[in-house]
């Protein structure tokens, strides 16, 4: 079989249809996380603290606490980040607080977003910003 | 990384209904599936992407991890007890592995 220029005009089209499915498969935005997290439940503030460095030097480990009393599960997001959820996690009957410090990547200088579902079912956010001067997602 | 290695810090005892902290360490590349090699292609994704940790077989934290977490994932978080045991780590990897470490610890 030869290839047309019309065939390669289909193949190019259906590859780059692909690669747009496949980029946005794994390019979860912020707001996207954070609805599929919540539910699209209104978000309240306080009762949650998220801390980080002012200043990253290194994005490939920036050490971040959050800390929600009370919390059933926690997100943390990276909005400037090419995918933004960072992790999830959820505190069973044996944590002895509601608290979870780790160390993440930050691509760029962004606000550090921290969603707790409550124990109640209601949600709180907070953010930090973090200056990175080195981003941490390679390239 | 052939073999990850699972480091776990948590005290030997403590008091009932006192909150103490464990920290965990696993050495692990979590290749975040952004990264390119020299030839500009994708390196596959292969991270850590779940941690727990039980008590006795109660949950203490159950966490998923994305390629945004760090090499290495160092992870510190809370417990509480009412009883001797032993508090039981676990992570999966995406291959498939799954990376257990156990410590027991006693009432004080």
């Amino acid at each position: 079989m030869t290839y047309t220029r019309r065939d390669a005009l289909v193949v190019g089209a259906g590859g780059l249809a692909v690669l747009a499915m496949t980029r946005a498969a794994w390019a979860v935005t912020a707001d996207e996380a954070i609805a599929e997290f919540t539910g699209g439940a209104a978000m309240g503030e306080g009762g949650i603290t998220l801390t980080a460095p002012e200043i990253a030097e290194n994005g490939n480990v920036v050490p971040v606490e959050v800390d929600a009393a009370g919390a059933a599960e926690i997100l943390v997001l990276a909005p400037g980040n090419p995918s933004a959820t960072i992790c999830t996690v959820a505190f069973g009957p044996a944590a002895g607080s509601q608290r979870l410090s780790t160390r993440i990547r930050l691509a760029k200088s962004q606000d550090v977003t921290a969603v707790a579902k409550m124990a109640d079912g209601s949600f709180v956010s907070t953010s930090q910003p973090v200056k990175v001067t080195v981003g941490g997602c390679g390239g | 990384m052939a073999d990850a290695k699972p480091r776990v810090k948590a005290p030997a005892s403590a008091a009932a209904g006192e909150p103490f902290a464990i920290k965990t360490l696993i050495s692990h590349e979590m290749e975040s599936g952004q990264r390119k090699d020299g030839d500009g292609n994708l390196i596959p994704q292969k991270i850590i992407n779940r941690f727990t940790c039980d008590f006795n077989g109660t949950n203490v934290v159950d966490m998923t991890l994305s390629g945004g977490v760090s090499a290495n994932p160092y992870i510190e978080f809370d417990a509480m007890i009412d009883q001797a045991g032993e508090l039981k780590f676990t992570w999966y990897d995406d291959d498939g592995s799954v990376y257990e470490d156990a410590k027991t610890i006693d009432l004080a």
